[in-house]
C-alpha cells in the first residue's frame, strides 16, 4: 500500500510530533509513505475567513501536487473536510473543466488518518500501548462533516493500558474556529471554558483529538491554568508503543 | 431584585455595536448566561426526545426542505395565487416594499377603524420593522398578548429569541417586573402566580379591545388560508373576539398546497418546542360572516427578501421557518444570547438573514459570528445549509473590503494575503517558517511556551498560551530523514 502523506500547514509548522507519529505508525503497519516537498496548504483558513480567490488558488495547488497519489492520508478532520465540503464548490465556481475532472477523480483517495486506518487498512488494533487515562475530543469536523463515528473510539480500545474517559457534550464546539478565535476572542474564550469543565472533570491525563487546531485551543488554555491535563494528537497515541513510548512534548 | 441585562439592548441592525462588542455584556452577565443555559438545555432535551422517537425524522426534513424550495421556485405566482384566494374569502391583501410602508399601512388600517388600542399576537415581523413604537408615536396603544412578549413590554427589555423571546429572563425576574408594572407587592415568583396574573392583566384586554395585530407561520396560496402556530391561546382569543384582524407576514412564508401543513407542521412543532403538535394551530380563509374577525387584512412584506430570493446560494435563507431550533443548537448563542446580535433575528439563522435583509450594508460582523461548527444545519428541519450561506456571506465582506483604504491597516486582511503569497510557493512557506521560529523566540519563555503576543495575536493570548515553535519542522526532519537513509 502507497500513500502520500498531506502534513497541512500547521501540523508542519506548530506539531511537527504528530507528522513522525503518523510516519512511524504507517510504516509500522507497511504502508510505502511519499512526502510531496512543494505541498503546503489546504486553503481551510482563507475559505472560512471569506478569502474565496485566494482558497481557490490553494485548492488548485493542492488538486495539481496530489493528483497522482494513489491514496492522500491527512491527520487533521478540518482539513480533510475543507477539500471534500468545499473545493467541490470553490472548484466548480472558479475552476475550469479539467480541474473540476481532476478534483473528482482524486476525492475518493483522499482519507482522515482513522479513516485510512479503519477503512482502507482495514485495522483496529494498530500494536499501541499507551498507559494513561484518556478522553477524546471529537471535534466539530469530525462528528459533523466526516461522520467519523465510533472509528476514533474503537482505535482508542485497542490501544493497551489505556483507559478511556468518555467527555460529556461531546458534540459541542471548543471554540476554536480557526480566525473566529481571535475575531470573536472573548466569545470563543467562553465557548471554551464551559467546554474545558466538561473535558477537566473526565479526570484524564490527556485530551486526544484527530484535529490538532482543537488541542491547540484546548491546550494552550489548559497549561495557561495549570489545569494538570496535556492534549495529545490520537496519531501519538496509536504510534506509541511499550518499546518508544509516546514523549510528553507538549 | 434588579435586571442586569442593559433594560434597551439595540436590535437596530443600524445602530447596533458590531457582534464582538454587543457580546461582552452578555459574556460578564452570570445571570443572563445562567438563564440561557437553563432554559436552552430544557428545550434541546425536549426536541431531542422527540425527535429520536421519529424514525423518518431525516425523510420529514427533505420534504419539508423540498415545499419550501418549491414555494421559493415560484414564489410570485403562489403570492398572487394566494391573493386572489383571500381576497374571493373576504380578506384584503395589501403588498408592503419595505419597512416604512408596512408601518404606514397598518397605521393607516387602524385610523381607518378609529383603533386607539390594538391587541398583538407575537410576530417576530412586527418587531423586524419596528411596528410598536411606530404606532405609539401615532397614537395607539399596543398590547403585547404572548406572556413572553408582556413580560419584555413590562419589563421595557427586548426578544433575545424567536420562539421563547424572553428566554434570558428567568421567573423570579418576572415576579418583579409583573409586581412593578401590574402593582401586585404580594405576587410570589410561584409559575401559576405568574400566569395567573398575566391572564387578569390579558382578560380584559381580550374583551374591550376589537382590533389585534398578528403574524403567520404560513400562508397557503391553494386556498388563501392564514396559520397562526401558539401555545398559550392568546392567538385563539385574537383570532376570535375582536373584530379588525391585520395579519403582517413576510412574502416568502408561503406554502403551495394545504396538504403541504401535514410536514411543516410536524418539523416545526418538534424543532421549536420539543413537542408531537403544538397546543393551539388557528387557520383560517378570509373572512366568515358571524364568526370572528369580520374585517381581515393581510399585509405582506418584501423588505429586502426578494432580493435574498436573487442569488443562489443565499436563497436558501428564505426556507426558514423561525423554528429556532439552530439558535438552541448554536455554542455561539449559548454563550451570548440573543441580544448581542443586535437584531429581532438572533442566532445563526440571524447571522446569515440579518446582514442580508440589509443588503449588506450594515450587520457585517454577523457572518463572522459562528465557529462554523455546523450545528445548526444538522438541526435544522428545512436543511438550511448556514454554514454554506456564512461563508458566502463571509466573501461578500471582504470583497467589500479589498475596494476600501482602510485594508492596508487591518492586520487580519494583510496576514491574508501574506499567508497567500506564502503558501503559492513551497519555499517561500518555508522560508517564512525559519524566520518566523527567530521572531518567536523573542516571546517565547523558559519552559518552551509563549504567553503574551502582540497585535492580532494578543487576541489568543489574552486567554490561551501557545506552545513555541518547535526546531525543525515536519519536512525538515523528513529531509533528514531522506539523506540519513541515503
Amino acid at each position: 500500500m502507497r500513500a502520500s502523506l498531506f502534513i497541512t500547514c500547521y501540523n508542519d509548522t506548530l506539531f511537527p510530533e504528530t507528522g513522525r507519529a503518523v510516519v512511524s505508525l504507517l510504516e509500522r503497519l507497511g504502508v510505502a509513505l511519499e512526502f510531496h516537498p512543494q505541498q503546503t496548504c489546504c486553503g481551510q483558513m482563507h475559505a472560512n475567513t471569506g478569502f474565496r480567490g485566494e482558497a481557490f488558488s490553494q485548492a488548485k495547488r493542492f488538486v495539481r501536487l496530489f493528483q497522482d497519489a494513489e491514496t492522500v492520508v491527512i491527520p487533521s478532520s478540518s482539513c480533510v473536510a475543507m477539500i471534500r465540503d468545499q473545493y467541490p464548490g470553490l472548484i466548480g465556481e472558479l475552476g475550469n473543466e479539467t480541474l473540476r475532472g481532476e478534483l473528482a477523480a482524486l476525492l475518493p483517495r483522499v482519507y482522515e488518518l482513522s479513516e485510512f486506518l479503519i477503512d482502507k487498512l482495514g485495522v483496529e488494533d494498530v500494536g499501541a500501548w499507551f498507559a494513561h487515562r484518556v478522553t477524546y475530543h471529537a471535534s466539530c469536523h469530525g462528528v459533523r462533516a466526516l461522520h467519523l463515528g465510533d472509528r476514533p473510539y474503537r482505535l482508542l480500545a485497542k490501544v493497551r493500558s489505556l483507559t478511556q474517559a468518555p467527555l460529556a457534550n461531546v458534540d459541542r464546539c471548543c471554540g476554536f474556529g480557526g480566525t473566529f478565535s481571535v475575531k470573536n476572542a472573548e466569545v470563543s474564550s467562553a465557548m471554551l471554558a464551559v467546554k474545558l469543565q466538561d473535558v477537566v472533570a473526565t479526570g484524564a491525563e490527556y485530551c486526544t483529538a484527530l484535529d490538532n487546531s482543537c488541542l491547540m485551543h484546548l491546550g494552550g488554555a489548559l497549561h495557561r491554568q495549570y489545569a494538570g491535563m496535556k492534549t495529545i494528537h490520537l496519531a501519538e497515541i496509536l504510534a506509541s508503543t511499550e518499546a518508544s513510548p509516546a514523549g510528553a512534548t507538549r | 431584585m434588579s435586571v442586569e441585562a442593559p433594560a434597551h439592548p439595540i436590535l437596530d441592525p443600524l445602530l447596533a455595536p458590531p457582534f464582538p462588542q454587543a457580546a461582552l455584556p452578555m459574556l460578564r452577565n452570570p445571570q443572563l448566561r445562567k438563564n440561557v443555559g437553563h432554559a436552552i438545555d430544557v428545550i434541546q432535551a425536549k426536541r431531542a426526545k422527540v425527535v429520536a422517537e421519529k424514525t423518518d425524522w431525516q425523510d420529514l426534513r427533505s420534504a419539508a426542505s423540498a415545499i419550501r424550495a418549491q414555494a421559493l421556485g415560484n414564489l410570485g405566482a403562489y403570492l398572487e395565487q394566494f391573493e386572489s384566494k383571500c381576497t374571493a374569502a373576504g380578506g384584503k391583501v395589501h403588498w408592503a416594499a419595505d419597512a416604512a410602508e408596512a408601518r404606514q399601512i397598518i397605521l393607516d388600517l387602524l385610523r381607518e377603524e378609529r383603533a386607539s388600542e390594538v391587541i398583538k399576537i407575537k410576530t417576530m415581523t412586527s418587531a423586524e420593522i419596528q411596528l410598536n413604537p411606530f404606532l405609539e408615536a401615532g397614537g395607539v396603544k399596543v398590547f403585547e398578548t404572548d406572556l413572553a412578549e408582556i413580560i419584555l413590554q413590562l419589563g421595557d427589555d427586548e426578544p433575545s429569541h424567536i420562539v421563547v423571546p424572553a428566554l434570558h429572563v428567568n421567573r423570579s425576574q418576572v415576579r418583579e417586573i409583573f409586581a412593578r408594572r401590574m402593582g401586585l407587592a404580594n405576587l410570589s415568583d410561584d409559575p401559576q402566580a405568574l400566569t395567573a396574573a398575566a391572564r387578569n392583566y390579558l382578560r380584559r384586554k381580550f374583551l374591550d379591545v376589537p382590533t389585534a395585530i398578528g403574524g403567520a407561520n404560513f400562508l397557503i396560496a391553494e386556498t388563501g388560508s392564514v396559520v397562526v402556530v401558539e401555545s398559550e391561546g392568546n392567538g385563539r382569543m385574537c383570532l376570535t373576539l375582536p373584530r379588525i384582524m391585520i395579519t403582517l407576514a413576510g412574502i416568502e412564508k408561503v406554502l403551495p398546497r394545504f396538504q403541504d401543513l401535514e410536514v411543516m407542521l410536524q418539523v416545526l412543532a418538534r424543532s421549536a418546542t420539543g413537542e408531537r403538535m403544538n397546543p393551539y394551530t388557528s387557520l383560517w380563509t378570509g373572512v366568515t360572516p358571524g364568526d370572528g374577525p369580520q374585517r381581515f387584512h393581510v399585509v405582506l412584506l418584501d423588505n429586502g427578501r426578494s432580493s435574498i430570493l436573487a442569488r443562489k446560494t443565499e436563497r436558501q435563507t428564505l426556507k426558514c421557518i423561525r423554528c429556532a431550533a439552530c439558535m438552541n443548537a448554536c455554542p455561539v448563542y449559548r454563550q451570548t444570547g440573543g441580544h448581542a446580535y443586535g437584531s429581532v433575528y438572533p442566532g445563526p439563522i440571524g447571522a446569515i438573514l440579518t446582514p442580508q435583509l440589509m443588503q449588506m450594508h450594515h450587520a457585517q460582523s454577523l457572518p463572522y459570528a459562528s465557529s462554523l461548527c455546523g450545528a445548526c444545519y444538522e438541526v435544522c428541519p428545512v436543511k438550511i445549509n448556514i454554514p454554506e450561506v456564512l461563508l458566502e456571506l463571509r466573501s461578500q465582506v471582504v470583497n467589500q473590503e479589498r475596494r476600501q483604504i482602510g485594508r492596508f491597516f487591518d492586520p487580519m486582511y494583510l496576514g491574508m494575503k501574506v499567508a497567500n503569497f506564502l503558501f503559492q510557493k513551497a519555499w517561500r512557506f518555508h522560508l517564512a517558517q525559519r524566520l518566523g521560529r527567530i521572531g518567536m523566540r523573542l516571546f517565547t519563555k523558559k519552559d518552551g511556551w509563549i504567553h503574551w503576543l502582540p497585535s492580532i495575536g494578543g487576541k489568543w493570548t489574552q486567554t490561551r498560551d501557545l506552545r513555541g515553535l518547535s526546531k525543525q519542522t515536519f519536512h525538515e526532519w523528513w529531509a533528514a530523514r531522506g539523506k540519513d537513509a541515503k
